[in-house]
């Protein structure tokens, strides 16, 4: 409870929650007050802005609000789904890692940094390139999240091998528990202010990575994604055609996002870390 | 053996685990496009079948068939053949062994959308274009953004009140976000630079004055979108470092016993520095894929417009070819800063001089 005073007491703390909250009411709330239509063509190509579509058109003549909406819940979906994966694998691989020492610590090591240095982008790339049918915005995540774990295993690692030695988690040893139980009961919970700052982060690489790999046209056939939008809108000349509307909300939508998911995990940071508490 | 030299020691050791990534690293280049179900082969035919007779058509796949390495070949260069007459298929394995030392000699392979170009062709008319965008800007931008992060840091006040929200903005955007603003603002609304390619058009590549003016023009914009992001970043991570770093006893001692000021600030610049060169080499892979992407939105005519269109075209070898040379840039350029912290970092040092 006071954690959560001292949270609303931090100014960029309601600031990136309220930017970020704005952008979820947006994606599930919008399609309630707005009428979200995607496949239907309401106007010429590149329409500019209108009392009736807010935004314009696309280059197939579809409201971008329609598609903005979707594209926003698309890639909260993607951000969330790939967060959680790459969480969840570099949580325990970092965890289990950083409490075992030896050998295994260091076939985990070896094989993170390994990972860490070849660009995730570019596995991304071979991946996605060789999914040809089916590459569904789930799967997507899953593969954003397979590869983006690595600096979270890394960093978990890093506080999980400074607990291995507390008074504590040594008592836990000797009554018998496992190294599972050890981990999981006697050492996460310790860590869970620093996991969901890993967490938040990310989230915001997995919104950025899907972005990335629609802007090569590697992007979800299922469906409309914020990269996708800006993916289209430059194949079909928006730039040059001066079209801002089509790609300029969809920029801005992203930005907002990640600099609130950014501003809060600094914030939290703030929080959690008492040690940078003025 | 290297017992009295810990800086060698330390280079030969990292030498080595960097050769380990090396081959992982082509291993992951030839295993992962091999997962989906396209042959580069049945790609190409279907494009230049169109209009042979069977005979010829077949004479061609299995002269494809041989030159990506997809059957067995004989000593003599020949197709082995089965009893039927049929090519007899590599394994996954042979392919792969046959993969490794093809590349390692630097020989990728020939493009499917411009056959029969060779891949390292293709790429060594690319590369120049890229190491040209991107290691000036992540060299400069770290310098810059280290010494804006520090002084912000140590002035606080209206410099710091400033620069900070500003460096968390461009941290924020998105390379590709940020690039495409510059080319629709300073590009095509402003008309003061060129908004994509990388030098006028009619020109080829050659060494002349004019053509090196073109692409300088062209140059700007791809530049300040690249390097603008990672001065953002470089400064907000220095800037947190060197508060926490004011915050030590080290610099409050010095502070008490009167030093000046400029050698307090060179003390912290130092032992900042260190993290922050580790922390690059950490983020290079996520600062040169963010580039690749910028190159796209430029059309600059480096790896990343290369590899966009080998994806548009479902170029294979292409693709696979520079994805591995980014990679081993990127290995390279790691390489060099691991080299840097062991001869920067005073513990490897001191390791060094106690050995004597």
């Amino acid at each position: 409870m006071k954690m959560f005073k001292n949270l609303l007491k931090s100014p960029s703390f309601v600031l990136g929650m309220g930017l970020f909250v704005a952008t979820l009411l947006l994606a599930f709330l919008g399609p309630l007050v707005l009428h979200v239509d995607v496949t239907t063509r309401v106007g010429l190509a590149f329409t500019p802005p209108s009392a009736q579509h807010w935004l314009g058109t696309d280059h197939l003549g579809i409201d971008m609000i329609s598609l903005l909406i979707a594209g926003l819940r698309s890639s909260l979906y993607v951000g969330f789904l790939a967060g959680t994966v790459a969480t969840i694998v570099g949580t325990l691989i970092g965890l289990y890692g950083g409490y075992k020492g030896g050998l295994i610590d260091d076939v985990l090591t070896v094989g993170t940094n390994l990972f860490l240095v070849i660009p995730s982008l570019i596995v991304l790339i071979l991946l996605s390139s060789s999914i040809e049918n089916g590459r569904s915005l789930t799967l997507i995540a899953l593969i954003i999240g397979c590869t983006t774990w690595t600096w979270s295993a890394r960093a978990v690692r890093a506080q999980a091998s400074s607990l291995r030695g507390r008074d504590h988690v040594s008592l836990a040893r000797i009554n018998g528990y496992g190294t599972m139980g050890i981990v999981l009961l006697h050492i996460m919970p310790y860590l869970l202010s620093y996991i969901f700052m890993v967490f938040i982060l990310q989230t915001a690489t997995g919104i950025l990575s899907e972005a990335s790999i629609s802007m090569l046209g590697l992007g979800p056939y299922d469906s409309i994604s914020l990269g996708k939008i800006l993916n289209e809108a430059i194949r079909n000349e928006a730039l040059t055609d001066g079209a801002w509307w089509a790609f300029a909300p969809a920029m801005v939508l992203i930005t907002v996002i990640v600099f609130a998911l950014y501003v809060i995990n600094t914030s939290l940071e703030g929080v959690f870390n008492p040690r940078l508490r003025k | 053996m290297f017992k009295n030299h810990p800086t060698l020691k330390h280079i030969l050791g990292r030498a080595g685990w960097y050769f380990v990534t090396f081959l992982v690293a082509v291993t992951i280049n030839f295993f992962l496009p091999r997962l989906g179900d396209a042959n580069p082969v049945d790609t190409i035919m279907a494009k230049v079948s169109a209009g042979l007779d069977t005979a010829s058509a077949k004479e061609k796949e299995e002269s494809y068939l041989k030159e990506f390495g997809l059957v067995e070949v004989d000593a003599a260069g020949h197709i082995k053949r089965d009893a039927q007459g049929k090519p007899v298929r590599a394994s996954l394995a042979s392919q792969f062994i046959n993969y490794v030392s093809m590349s390692l000699r630097g020989d990728l392979g020939s493009s499917i959308l411009q056959h029969p170009k060779r891949v390292s062709e293709i790429i060594k008319d690319a590369l120049p274009w890229t190491l040209a965008l991107q290691l000036p800007t992540i060299v400069f931008g770290w310098l810059l953004g280290n010494v804006l992060g520090a002084l912000a840091a140590y002035k606080r006040g209206v410099f710091d009140k400033v620069m900070y929200p500003l460096a968390l903005l461009m941290s924020a955007i998105p390379a590709f976000c940020f690039g495409i603003l510059l080319v629709y603002v300073l590009g095509i609304r402003l008309e003061w630079f060129p908004a994509v390619g990388g030098y006028d058009d009619g020109m080829t590549p050659e060494m002349t004055f004019r053509f090196f003016a073109s692409a300088s023009y062209y140059y700007v914009l791809p530049f300040l979108s690249v390097f603008l992001i990672v001065v953002g970043g470089q400064a907000i991570g220095m800037r947190s470092m060197c508060i926490y770093e004011l915050g030590t006893d080290y610099v409050k001692y010095a502070k008490l016993l009167g030093v000046k000021e400029s050698k307090i600030l060179y003390y912290m610049f130092r032992n900042a520095m260190l993290p922050q060169l580790t922390g690059l080499a950490l983020a290079l892979g996520t600062m040169v894929g963010g580039a690749l992407i910028t190159e796209m939105i430029f059309s600059y005519p480096g790896l990343g417009m290369a590899v966009l269109t080998a994806i548009q075209g479902n170029d294979y070898p292409l693709i696979t070819g520079c994805t591995l040379l980014v990679t081993v840039c990127v290995l390279i350029a790691n390489f060099s800063v691991d080299i840097l912290v062991g001869i920067l970092d005073p513990r490897i040092r001191a390791a060094q001089q106690s050995g004597k």
